[in-house]
């Protein structure tokens, strides 16, 4: 169900990534272990615009097995021609992936989300593990309902 | 036991010999596998059996007049006797073959649960259960109108004899509950349960996933009338399970899947059903399955399963013990009688995180609600993480636990 800002009761903030995707791989790249790479994706998490609990409701859930995730669809501010959307999870790591997603899609025109490959895109970050759909962590679910909502 | 009557000094050493995967290493570290109440490692022994079957002795069940395929019916049936040993059941009739226990309390609901269980009767469950000893019971509330009825847990976890004996009555007819909890390691009191209901009439199903890895399990003196497991959590291969039901009810119970092998005779006017426990075994059955988890018992008769299970007893008490040092870290389910599986939460930490760093220290645990989100609702978490030990594990297995618990808490919070 895409939910437009202006319709949402809380007119919930959509993620505007400060950052390419580009620049990502780059920042990722400096990492030479895993615990700084999934440092810096909790870090990403962090920096999330805040989702209301208001809106953390049944039909705004992603199905995963081991973790929450909630998201709605809408537009940028004053763009109606492109998409974005906000997200958010009860887990670090997901909310991490959750803006990686966001630098990804958020912001883009609905054609520029249709073309994006996301596998390849995690794949890029060493992340391709989470992206695949025997993680029920709800990304796979979450890549669905955004690439639906955009294209609706 | 030995001669002497002594249990003799557990060699864990040896025994993580058997297991060839307890070898390897996940990404760059050595496998530390916390995840036995999943599905549990198989030792050589298991794996050659199935490869010596498909390599030699296969062909299918109950057909042919040849060598071959009476070599597997035979290997099948001995399968069928190892299990029917290995929990003491009056009869090998008494034991059926089923792909999962999953299938085998959908079979119970289905076939047992139609033909008896009506508009308005009981079925008694726990709250610990796991969704595969609900949602049967769900669909059949639905197909009969009868009513659910959920037994509650203490804080630690541990069962309450006096409730339950409280909620159930002349209108009770099944009490189907987990031998052993799956996300708490609570031992539930069975032979009391099964005691009280029984004094009321009603018939007693145990979940015996967890139950049969961690006890030695006497059917007959449980004083149970339907015990189910999987082969999987008990060494065993995947995709074959055990239904264990007295053998005056699986003569009263109705066929639940029509096919070959199952009748007696067959004709567009009537058909007769085979005697138990052919009749439950309709189409070619998990052969190669069945076979596997004869080896599994082989192997488990070959062990000490005394000393196996003193050494997983002193698997958990170390565990509890050093979770309850790591700051921040709470321990769900303490009950006092407890088998080797322990939940925990850590503060700040979702599990979803906490399962996934630790995997990079090559330690497996289970995130989430372990099929049980009714008694995750209950317990007030959305999830756990979950450490469940088999006797191939070790306290150095422990440890690494621990540490890989506060490397998480350095990266996580």
């Amino acid at each position: 169900m895409t939910q437009t800002a202006t319709s949402s009761p809380e007119n919930p903030e959509m993620i505007a990534p400060e950052i390419t995707f580009a620049e990502l791989v780059e920042n990722f790249a400096l990492f030479d272990d895993w615990e700084d790479r999934y440092r810096y994706l909790i870090d990403l998490g962090r920096k999330l615009p805040l989702f209301p609990d208001s809106l953390k409701t049944e039909l705004n859930k992603v199905r995963g097995c081991m973790s929450q995730v909630w998201l709605v669809t809408g537009h940028p501010p004053g763009d109606p021609s492109k998409f974005a959307f906000a997200a958010d999870s009860d887990a670090h790591i997901v909310k991490g992936l959750i803006a990686v997603l966001g630098v990804l899609f958020s912001g883009q025109t609905p054609a520029a989300v249709a073309s994006i490959d996301p596998e390849a895109a995690f794949a890029k970050l060493g992340l391709d593990q989470h992206l695949s759909p025997t993680r029920r962590n709800g990304v796979v679910a979450m890549v669905a309902r955004i690439k639906a909502a955009a294209a609706a | 036991m030995n001669a002497l009557g002594k249990a003799k000094v557990f060699d864990v050493d040896k025994i993580r010999a058997d297991f060839p995967i307890l070898a390897r290493q996940v990404h760059g570290k050595p496998l530390v596998y916390l995840d036995s109440a999943a599905s549990a490692q198989k030792p050589q022994s298991v794996i050659d059996a199935i490869s010596r079957t498909y390599g030699h002795e296969y062909a299918n069940v109950h057909r042919g007049a040849y060598y071959l395929s009476e070599m597997a019916t035979r290997a099948y049936e001995d399968a069928r006797e190892k299990v029917r040993l290995f929990i003491n059941a009056a009869s090998p009739s008494e034991v059926v073959f089923t792909k999962g226990a999953t299938e085998a309390i959908n079979l119970v609901a289905h076939s047992f649960g139609r033909a008896f269980i009506k508009a308005g009767d009981e079925i008694v469950l726990s709250a610990v259960e796991h969704h595969s000893n609900i949602v049967p019971w769900q669909l059949l509330r639905e197909a009969t109108g009868c009513v659910l009825k959920i037994a509650p847990m203490e804080a630690d976890g541990s069962f309450n004899l006096e409730s339950f004996a409280a909620i159930i009555g002349p209108k009770t007819k099944l009490v189907a509950v987990a031998h052993v909890s799956n996300v708490l390691g609570t031992i539930l009191p069975v032979r009391e349960i099964a005691r009280l209901a029984q004094a009321v009439g009603a018939k007693v199903l145990l979940d015996g996933c967890q139950g049969i890895v961690h006890q030695i399990v006497d059917v007959q003196d449980l004083g149970c009338d339907f015990y189910v497991f999987s082969g999987h959590k008990l060494y065993g291969p995947t995709g074959i399970g055990i239904l264990w039901a007295r053998a005056e009810l699986l003569n009263a119970m109705p066929p639940y899947q029509g096919g070959g092998d199952m009748i007696e005779s067959v004709s567009f006017a009537k058909t007769t059903w085979a005697p138990a426990p052919a009749k439950f075994e309709a189409g070619t059955p998990p052969i190669v399955g069945a076979i596997g988890l004869g080896a599994a018992i082989d192997y488990l008769n070959s062990i000490d399963r005394v000393a196996a299970t003193a050494h997983e007893e002193d698997l958990l008490r170390h565990a509890m013990s050093s979770l309850a040092q790591v700051p921040g870290v709470r321990l769900i389910g303490t009950a006092r009688r407890k088998a080797a599986v322990q939940s925990f939460v850590m503060e700040g930490a979702h599990p979803h995180d906490l399962a996934t760093v630790l995997d990079r220290s090559g330690v497996c645990v289970r995130a989430g609600h372990h099929c049980a989100q009714p008694l995750m609702e209950l317990l007030g978490v959305s999830a756990t993480t979950r450490a469940s030990f088999a006797f191939y594990n070790t306290r150095a297995e422990v440890d690494a636990l621990i540490a890989a618990l506060r490397k998480a808490q350095e990266v996580l919070l």
